[in-house]
């Protein structure tokens, strides 16, 4: 179990904790020590609204180890409304309705269980944004 | 600045890309270095440089470096595996063209192996994947194909391109994979059973990718010229690798192989030549969307028109720009770290006439290109046939 490896990281899978680059105003999701845009290294906490639109999308009919329980799922890209593109998986959607451009929204959901006695790994997913 | 050392390929060896219960990953390496071996006449290499990807967690064997240098008759010599992913193999013969241009050594031994089978099942879907970034994007559930898939789908909306056009790539390396013996797939496709073929992670769907199996090239690299055949010795003109973003959703451009496209310039530039003068170029067709972006990083296609070339045979041997001349990752096969030796060794076969039933006519100059990580890590050699008596 890789409980400190994700544990690390909840911030970031349950509330999309992010950074702003102090020198060049980029919005940077997941945070990193080093901006990719300007290369310098100072950065403060950013919370993205999880609000976004779906880029690309796939059907994914062969799943890695730990993922065989929900498959087919659906894969996305997801480009988050102020600016990164995040990977993640669509949820709470009839996969035949789903469209590039289709508006979108974070939920946190169950990522994977490993095995039967393991963890639970949760982290956020996309639903069709509620109007 | 000085001249940059030369480099020659003297040797070439691979073993037959397919499942091979019967064979163990040392045993599957030797039988490539030894054909290498035998071709160059070299009987000790100044150091061995091992690609490969999945042996730590498939075959539980970490090290493979002093591990196949030891099997292989070479205690005392100096070895290291090296490892990028699918780009494991190309970056192997990265590291020894570097070292044998330091002049510190005169003779490498690059020996690509994959021993794929060792496990089966989604066990191995998730170790394929692990090129992907594990914290975001791993953790979501991708699977490579999901990530070409994603890319593929994207690039039809954004071009207005159907799906049924990315199958002259498939068609394309079915067919050559035919007349070579050592390819995975040999019967060869047709458009029906490409149209209806399953889906794997939609769009992509099972002839879109490669099949991943075991396998073993090898390559022997001097400073010195030999020839492989009479008269004719093939240097390597350039090599490159470059790395970008790791992860898909950081790329500025999702539609495009920034890694690939840096890294063909550069081994353009340093050979000193133009696209327009390949004669054949193994592009990484892991999946048929890699061999349209590929076409188009290298220069050989427009931005959004890469899906264009392979139209009216213009990848097959006789076309204009032939690319999977011995079947390609697709049909030939995916054996992950060996893919980028058995690049070089088909094209290097390719510009010394050896291609016998898979040969393009009058081959000078050939471009072997592999990715790994979804294209974030390109390697690119181009080869030169061109001294010939």
């Amino acid at each position: 179990m890789e409980i400190s490896r994700h544990w690390r990281l909840q911030q970031q899978r349950y509330g999309l904790l992010g950074e702003k680059c102090n020198h060049c105003g980029e919005k940077l999701f997941p945070p990193r020590d080093v901006c990719p845009e300007c290369t310098q290294d100072s950065q403060e906490l950013y919370r993205f609204s999880g609000k976004g639109e779906v880029y690309s999308y796939s059907k994914v009919f062969d799943p890695p180890a730990g993922y065989e329980g929900t498959a087919p799922y659906t894969m996305a890209l997801v480009k988050l409304e102020e600016g990164p593109l995040v990977t993640a998986q669509l949820t709470d959607v009839d996969n035949d309705i789903v469209e590039i451009g289709m508006l979108v929204e974070m939920v946190t959901r169950k990522l994977r269980e490993d095995g039967n006695r393991g963890m639970l790994v949760y982290g956020y997913k996309f639903r069709p944004r509620l109007k | 600045m000085s001249t940059i050392q030369d480099v020659f390929v003297i040797g070439t060896g691979q073993t037959a890309v397919g499942e091979h219960w019967g064979i163990s990953l040392r045993h599957l390496a030797w039988k490539a270095v030894k054909q290498a071996l035998e071709s160059s006449g070299l009987e000790r290499p100044d150091a061995i440089f091992v690609g490969n990807i999945l042996a730590p967690r498939i075959s539980q064997q970490h090290n493979l470096g002093t591990l196949l240098a030891d099997f292989c008759g070479f205690r005392g010599v100096e070895a290291i595996t090296v490892e990028a992913s699918g780009a494991s193999g190309g970056a192997a013969v990265r590291q020894a063209m570097l070292a044998l241009r330091s002049g510190e050594i005169g003779t490498a031994l690059v020996v690509g192996v994959e021993k794929m089978t060792d496990k089966v099942g989604p066990e191995v879907t998730a170790a394929l994947a692990a090129g992907a970034d594990s914290d975001w994007e791993l953790v979501q559930g991708v699977t490579a194909p999901a990530m070409a898939a994603l890319i593929m789908r994207r690039y039809m909306h954004d071009y207005g391109v159907h799906r049924d056009e990315f199958a002259d790539f498939a068609l394309n390396a079915h067919y050559n994979a035919q007349a070579n013996v050592d390819a995975m797939f040999r019967n060869g496709l047709d458009l029906k059973q490409y149209v209806q073929a399953g889906i794997v992670a939609s769009p992509v769907n099972i002839f879109d990718g490669a099949p991943d199996a075991d396998g073993a090239a090898a390559l022997v690299l001097s400073s010195e010229p030999g020839e492989l055949r009479p008269g004719l010795s093939v240097r390597v003109a350039s090599s490159s690798l470059v790395t970008h973003t790791l992860a898909l959703h950081d790329r500025r451009d999702v539609l495009s192989f920034e890694a690939a496209r840096l890294s063909a310039e550069r081994a353009f530039q340093q050979a000193g030549i133009t696209p327009d003068q390949i004669d054949l170029a193994e592009l990484y067709d892991r999946f048929s969307i890699y061999a349209v972006l590929s076409l188009e990083a290298c220069g050989f296609a427009r931005r959004g028109e890469g899906w264009r070339l392979a139209r009216n045979s213009g990848v097959g041997r006789n076309g204009q720009l032939p690319i999977s001349t011995f079947g390609g990752l697709t049909a030939r096969g995916n054996p992950g770290g060996a893919t980028g030796v058995y690049q070089m060794v088909e094209v290097t076969r390719q510009l010394a006439g050896m291609a016998q039933d898979n040969q393009v006519a009058g081959a000078k100059w050939g471009l072997a290109q592999c990715l790994g990580s979804s294209g974030a890590t390109a390697v690119t050699h181009i080869l030169d046939g061109t001294n010939r008596n």
